[in-house]
């Protein structure tokens, strides 16, 4: 066989050529591009010649520090009390037209904290917009790779059954994987809508008009849920697919052997079907992991990053970025950014999934 | 198959042996989707093309939402027509990115033309548009009787604390789901050409215009921490509501949900058939003037172009009262001059909406003419949004400066 490889190569590579040609043209290159265009200060139109800013791009995205501050204090030393809590002084002060501090122009509250005392410690960032958008996108990995691994690997259960009409339900829950994610997110939009949408007339319905309507992509407390909900529902049809094919390489003598100790369901499952998925999971983690860190479309379609910076995600941001406000630049550092976060996950979980020996 | 490739092939020769006695102009335009707009469009080239034998133009016609990433790219690829369509504001970004060329157009031909439709930058005359559009306080002559208002007019508009009084009395009268509906379902420019007016009459704007250099103390002085904090309490306080159905934007008002609603001149008719009795009110005054926007789509030359002579030829022809009167006529936008505007319909003398008229010749401001503008318009409308979702008002602005002003810097100051 490996003397037909070695034959066969330049017929090989005319197959492999088209994709090849593809990948390297509109993946491989634009990535080396975007790694060097976020060392510049590359813009999608000017006439400015580019320049080479260094790690300017990425200082302004990652820098990060943190500022305690004591309480206010009125004339005789106690604590101004506003609002049930002690007043600080106002960061403005500190972070703008401060010649004592010229390191912290430019910078905003990210979040604060209290260790106890009476002084609080502020974390100021840069880009509080793209740190927000960081962590909105490890939330919807963290939930949504879990859960829809685990929602698809029920619906593969059902569905690996010989029943009457068992493609119907096949097909019904592949459905939405066939769709547009455009248009499945425009959909959503109107079932989550905060007056007369489906799901809030559902809710109505149930719970016989207990439950108000929710503005579910309004509020900045929903929002998030309200899209990773969504998401989980329109792709775990295709993780399904994948999880029934893992299913149907799983030797049925096993399974017959299993029936004759007098298996119960869960040992079968534990200790045939499990250890038999092995591989097929260590995949779909892994898809799953990458294609969310990728969300996009249900952002750029359902809310465009708000209400309050809710749903903010790395990818929206590269691109609202790089093409709309036509910082090629910064959009670039982001990007960079995504693909060293998702490269180091991937590895990790390689090196978690390992083969044991 | 072969016959009809060659029939075709035939066809082509043929066609492009008669056509080689003119020089052909290829036009890109926003309109395409709307077929009146089309149909008005194709008309003015067809006159075009027969009124003399040296030009031909030629139109493409793209969806509005992806023209201007259409300019964009086909910048990028070198490969822009002679005759494009440029939205006001954006102008000097693609002027100053070197993707227009200035217009060469006798300037006693648009002496007349209301100051909106002429894209002015760098003192030179890069587009000009054939129609105008404007903003006002939509509302109902009942509701103003019901409510005991008083008409605000051109020379005396409201107050800042008439027009707030106008909105508690609909508050209080309970007969709406909101007193007064700025507009927040349209996302994007919508923001910054309908809201910016508001800042600029507060006494804020946008960016410093004196220079161009900075935001700072424009957007996060007293005057815009006044705004945002006015703005704010229209939603904190129960006035409007900071999101809305685009349903409710379209039909909000007919459907009496709202006693006030800040809208344009394009939704003007289809008001007026709801109500007969609709009123349009120019803008109150936040104390620095009442301000509405200005600047339309507009025509100019692409850099590229290699025959400006006949690009200019064909925008001059365009701008006939006679064509400003179809567009107005056929989509209800303002005619550039006052000629063209007593020849149309509405907003000829005593017309349904020649009120319009005097609001854009009488309020409004252009949007800030930079190339920095593109980027700005995005970091206020995110600003505006946020500030009607509750956040701080001074942090939100001091952020938004900051992003402006590291933009410009970024950018070498943009030519300024």
């Amino acid at each position: 066989m490996a003397s037909k490889f070695t034959v066969s190569n330049g017929t090989g590579w005319l197959m492999a050529g088209p994709a090849v040609l593809l990948i390297a043209g509109f993946v491989i290159l634009p990535f080396f591009l975007a790694f060097a265009f976020s060392f510049t200060n590359q813009r999608l139109i000017s006439p400015n010649a580019t320049e080479f800013v260094g790690l300017a791009n990425y200082r302004q995205l990652l820098d990060v520090t943190t500022v305690t501050l004591e309480p206010v204090r009125d004339d005789a030393g106690a604590i101004v009390i506003k609002d049930g809590a002690p007043e600080y002084p106002s960061l403005r002060t500190l972070t703008r037209n401060n010649p004592d501090r010229p390191d912290l122009a430019g910078m905003r509250e990210w979040f604060s904290f209290s260790l106890g005392g009476e002084d609080r410690t502020y974390v100021l960032a840069r880009d509080v917009v793209f740190m927000t958008a960081v962590i909105n996108t490890f939330i919807f990995v963290l939930i949504v790779a879990p859960v829809q691994a685990g929602v698809a690997l029920g619906l593969a259960l059902l569905i690996n059954q010989r029943l009457r009409g068992i493609n119907v339900f096949r097909a019904i829950y592949f459905m939405p994987v066939v769709v547009s994610i455009v248009v499945v997110s425009l959909l959503w939009r109107l079932i989550y809508d905060g007056q007369s949408g489906l799901l809030n007339n559902l809710l109505g319905a149930i719970s016989f008009g207990m439950i108000p309507p929710v503005d579910w992509l309004g509020n900045p407390s929903t929002a998030l849920g309200a899209i990773i909900a969504m998401s989980i529902w329109q792709a775990v049809g295709f993780h399904m697919v994948i999880w029934l094919s893992g299913l149907q390489t799983i030797s049925p003598t096993l399974y017959e052997a299993a029936a004759i100790e007098g298996a119960s369901k869960w040992q079968v499952f534990r200790y045939i079907t499990w250890p038999g998925l092995r591989n097929t999971a260590v995949l779909i983690l892994i898809v799953i992991t990458m294609q969310a860190f990728g969300l996009f479309a249900q952002i750029d379609v359902m809310t465009n990053g708000g209400p309050l910076d809710s749903t903010q995600t790395i990818v929206f941001q590269a691109i609202e970025r790089g093409y709309g406000k036509q910082d090629i630049s910064g959009g670039s550092a982001i990007s960079v950014i995504l693909f060293v976060i998702v490269l180091s996950i991937s590895l990790i979980q390689r090196w978690l999934t390992r083969e044991k020996t | 198959m072969k016959m009809f490739t060659f029939a075709a092939s035939a066809a082509i020769l043929a066609w492009g042996s008669a056509a080689q006695a003119q020089q052909t102009l290829s036009m890109w335009y926003h309109g395409a989707g709307n077929e009146v707009e089309s149909k008005i469009i194709n008309q003015i080239i067809a006159d075009f093309n027969a009124s003399q034998a040296d030009w031909k133009v030629e139109l493409q016609s793209f969806p509005q939402a992806a023209y201007n990433d259409s300019v964009v790219a086909g910048a990028l690829a070198g490969n822009l027509p002679d005759i494009l369509d440029v939205d006001g504001p954006v102008m000097p970004n693609w002027a100053w990115a070197g993707y227009m060329q200035p217009l060469q157009i006798d300037e006693a031909k648009i002496e007349a033309f209301l100051p909106g439709p002429k894209g002015y930058w760098d003192g030179k005359l890069y587009s000009i548009g054939l129609w105008d559009a404007a903003v006002a306080l939509v509302t109902r002559q009942a509701y103003l009787d019901e409510l005991g208002l008083r008409t605000p007019t051109l020379e005396q508009p409201w107050t800042k604390d008439e027009f707030m009084a106008a909105l508690d009395a609909a508050k209080a009268s309970g007969k709406f789901e909101y007193a007064f509906d700025p507009g927040m379902a349209w996302t994007g420019e919508w923001y910054p050409y309908a809201f910016s007016p508001f800042l600029q009459s507060f006494g804020g704007d946008i960016v410093d215009r004196t220079t161009y250099k900075t935001a700072e103390g424009a957007l996060n002085g007293e005057a815009a921490m006044a705004f945002g904090e006015w703005w704010q309490g229209l939603f904190k306080n129960g006035y409007a509501a900071a999101t809305q159905d685009p349903a409710d934007r379209d039909g909000g008002f007919a459907a009496g949900k709202y006693a006030f609603s800040w809208n344009g001149n394009w939704a003007a008719l289809n008001t007026l058939k709801a109500f007969p009795d609709t009123v349009f009110l120019p803008a109150p005054d936040f104390g620095n003037g009442p301000k509405i926007g200005a600047a339309s789509w507009q025509f100019g030359i692409s850099a590229s172009s290699k025959h400006p002579e006949g690009a200019s030829a064909f925008i001059e022809f365009a701008l006939q009262d006679k064509y400003l009167a179809d567009f107005s006529n056929g989509i209800g936008l303002i005619p550039a001059t006052k000629t063209a505007a007593a020849m149309t319909e509405n907003y000829k003398d005593g017309g349904p909406m020649a009120v319009f008229f005097g609001l854009t010749e009488g309020q409004a401001l252009v949007r800030p003419v930079t190339p920095g503008y593109v980027v700005q318009a995005k970091v206020f409308e995110k600003a505006l949004a946020d500030i009607a979702n509750g956040a701080d008002v001074a942090a939100t602005l001091d952020a938004a400066v900051d992003e402006i002003n590291a933009d410009i810097e970024k950018n070498g100051g943009y030519g300024h």
